[in-house]
């Protein structure tokens, strides 16, 4: 995949200016490492804000961007929400899936209506992987796309957030071990955290489930595969846990809760086979007693609150950048 | 009407035939290659100096989508790109709405494909009542009414006692099967070759052995019933392996491949491209060249076009969202040619493969240039360069990814039955 972060016709590399930077954010995926540090660096301006009085900057005033959430999400559309408003732009939330959609418009018609109301950024979560993509290519290139989840594929937001956790931790990439423990099959997240890890020079990064969660040939995006989990978190510095979907079980991938638990859950005594210093994340909503258990959620190492926190900033910090790509460009065209 | 084509390269690998060599047309029918014969005088001459002089191509299995939703395309757009792309007789899939699966709606659809006028239709039949895989179809009435084969395209039939059913039904009128192999327990959701790739991209995967699962015991259900069985648009070399297998046993099958299996593979899906949205997926590079090489050596001994048209808006959709198939009768010939080129076949294979082989394997009198046979015959321009657009193109799907594209060779001319059908202005 190295040769797309040199090739700017790369189908990629959409998401870049001729000069390399975002314009709209889809993919870990063709970004360098000094783009993913540029955006941890921004998101760190922005962290303390919360705290100040006054919770805003004025860099996206007189912008409007649009939520589109084609599939349910509370976190995810909330922080996004606010990072927008703290960028002072103007927020128009919709919930498509009970609305266009359901009534038969198609992906393209409902998009292109709302264009149509000058909206300058559509934060988009869907259902099918490549949507975000496939809106950018093809549908509007013009306003700025960020992916907020396509099917398995990205969610490149939330891998940023938790790199973002983790240097906050750990200060740095090289030399450390991230063990991903749980669905990796249906993970967008997971893929998308491979990817930075890799970029920002990980040492390790290793994948810990059972072999019918773990997608084929996943190895080669740069993990490690393991399917014992103390094995698996052995001396790792960060334990990334994700979230098992309830119907699982009636798709013959696993034969129960209590199995999973007892093989995959992070427990007080499996977490001891890592890094004494080790941190606990995990992107949420979280299943206590599923795939963790509630002292570890909620124990010292645990991590997973101030995700929610560092969130904000991280998306603060895309939306922000892929904005000022994307008027530099239609600047230069005009 | 006599004509004769005159100083083409004529290309016919019936007769073993590569040279430049006049062809007098009398009647409908090839009346004699060389010297004109005595009394014959012809009303129309084509100066064929510099072009190839073939066969017409006969495709497996081309959607013309009428009766059904006309603004994919109907049976007069599709016949017309399918002589454009220098095939005069295609074999029409019998998923159309209403199926095939009743006599007299092929015989609307042979009707209509009459009055177009255009190539010549070969209905295929549905080898289950609605394509539902429960009851047998009306075979013998299909069969009378001008269907060469039958299938129930990808939709296989789950029990394994009907399908064995079908099967000693067809084979008692002799009929030939047509199969595309495929689990769908397999398949599952699946939409892109399970591989490294499309884990990364998130597509959820077909993994091969849906392809040679299905192979592998409809084989053997072909050497219990004794049915002449023809596998369609195979997709990986495993598939091919097991063919070479099946015809060393010397069981009655044949195979093809569609012409986008042999030009693309999985890496097309990075850009989530929905012109590569096809049934059965495009896979790994090592399939496609198993598949080149079971074309070389004869083990697949068809190309066909597996033409699908789309309106636009069934590819304007997030790659899952997106109707599968492309659009690919008037881009075969060119292609094709492009594979001479790299040396993968020479010109003859290239026309045994597109007219003789599916002509034979259908058991149809065609695909060749003997006196006697039908005056099918499509004439070539191989050095010619040309774009496929809205001027240059007829097929109602533009659903391709060379669109807009330089292309190598070109039909010129296409006769039908002894008519010139289609001719280049």
């Amino acid at each position: 995949m190295s040769s797309a972060l040199n090739n700017p016709a790369h189908p990629r590399n959409v998401q870049l200016t001729s000069d390399g930077r975002l314009k709209h954010f889809l993919s870990i995926n063709g970004l360098s490492k000094a783009l993913l540090t540029e955006i941890l660096d921004t998101a760190e301006s922005f962290a303390n804000m919360g705290e100040q009085a006054v919770k805003k900057v004025p860099l996206l005033r007189g912008k409007t961007i649009v939520n589109l959430f084609f599939e349910n999400s509370t976190r995810t559309r909330a922080t996004f929400e606010l990072a927008a408003k703290r960028l002072s732009a103007d927020v128009l939330n919709l919930d498509i899936k009970t609305s266009s959609t359901a009534k038969g418009e198609s992906l393209m018609d409902t998009l292109q209506n709302i264009e149509a109301m000058y909206a300058d950024m559509f934060v988009v979560r869907h259902a099918d992987s490549g949507a975000a993509h496939f809106i950018a290519s093809q549908i509007t290139p013009k306003v700025a796309i960020i992916n907020a989840g396509d099917g398995r594929h990205a969610h490149p937001t939330q891998a940023m957030l938790d790199m973002f956790t983790i240097r906050k931790h750990k200060g740095e990439f090289e030399g450390l071990k991230v063990a991903i423990v749980g669905d990796i099959l249906h993970s967008r997240v997971a893929r998308s955290q491979i990817i930075a890890l890799n970029t920002l020079g990980a040492a390790e990064v290793r994948l810990v489930a059972p072999k019918t969660l773990l997608p084929i040939g996943i190895e080669e995006m740069g993990a490690k595969i393991y399917t014992r989990m103390e094995e698996g978190i052995k001396d790792v510095d960060v334990v990334i846990m994700l979230r098992l979907q309830k119907e699982r079980m009636a798709g013959a991938l696993l034969p129960s809760e209590a199995e999973f638990y007892r093989l995959y859950g992070l427990t007080t005594e499996k977490l001891n086979y890592a890094h004494p210093e080790a941190i606990v994340m995990h992107p949420g909503p979280i299943n206590r007693g599923v795939e963790i258990e509630s002292a570890v959620a909620d124990g010292p190492k645990s991590v997973i609150l101030q995700q929610v926190g560092y969130g904000i900033a991280t998306r603060m910090a895309v939306m922000s950048m892929a904005m000022s790509g994307q008027m530099q460009e239609k600047a230069q065209i005009q | 009407m006599n004509i004769s084509i005159l100083g083409g390269r004529v290309v016919d690998p019936a007769q073993v035939l590569d040279q430049i060599i006049d062809l007098h047309i009398q009647d409908g029918k090839i009346l004699a290659l060389g010297d004109c014969p005595a009394g014959f005088q012809a009303e129309q001459t084509l100066n064929a100096e510099g072009l190839i002089v073939c066969p017409g191509f006969i495709d497996l299995g081309s959607h013309l989508r009428e009766p059904g939703p006309s603004y994919k395309g109907n049976i007069a757009s599709e016949t017309q790109a399918a002589l454009a792309g220098g095939f005069t007789q295609v074999c029409a899939r019998p998923d159309t709405q209403p199926p095939l699966d009743s006599p007299a709606v092929v015989r609307v659809v042979r009707e209509r494909a009459e009055l177009a006028g255009k190539a010549k239709v070969l209905p295929l039949g549905a080898l289950t009542q609605g394509l539902e895989g429960q009851l047998l179809s009306n075979m013998s009435g299909l069969q009378a009414a001008g269907c060469v084969a039958l299938t129930n395209l990808r939709r296989p039939v789950q029990d394994n006692l009907i399908l064995r059913r079908c099967l000693e039904y067809a084979a008692t009128f002799d009929l030939l099967v047509i199969f595309y192999p495929e689990d769908n327990a397999l398949k599952g959701s699946g939409f892109a070759h399970e591989g490294s790739l499309s884990s990364q991209l998130g597509l959820d995967g077909i993994p091969e052995t849906a392809e040679t699962l299905a192979v592998a015991q409809t084989l053997l259900l072909v050497e219990q019933t004794g049915i002449r069985a023809h596998f369609a648009h195979l997709s990986t070399a495993r598939a091919v392996t097991q063919i070479a297998e099946a015809k060393a046993k010397g069981l009655p099958v044949t195979a093809d491949v569609a012409l986008s299996h042999l030009l693309f593979t999985e890496a097309s899906l990075e850009s989530f491209d929905s012109n590569f949205h096809l049934e059965p997926p495009l896979r790994s590079e090592a399939d496609r060249l198993g598949l080149l090489q079971g074309l070389k050596d004869g083990t697949i001994s068809a190309v066909s076009s597996g033409h699908l048209p789309h309106e636009a808006a069934a590819k304007k959709a997030p790659f899952a969202a997106s109707e599968p198939g492309m659009s690919c009768l008037e881009v075969v010939l060119p292609q094709m040619l492009a594979l001479v080129e790299s040396g993968w076949l020479n010109l003859g294979d290239l026309v045994k493969r597109l007219a003789l082989a599916p002509a034979k394997l259908l058991g149809i009198e065609s695909g060749a240039l003997w006196p006697g046979y039908s005056a099918d015959i499509t004439l070539i321009d191989p050095e010619a360069s040309w774009l496929l657009n809205e001027q240059t193109g007829f097929s109602a799907g533009q659903n391709t990814p060379f669109w807009n594209q330089p292309l190598k060779g070109r039909v010129v001319t296409s006769l039908v039955d002894g008519e010139i059908r289609f001719n280049l202005k």
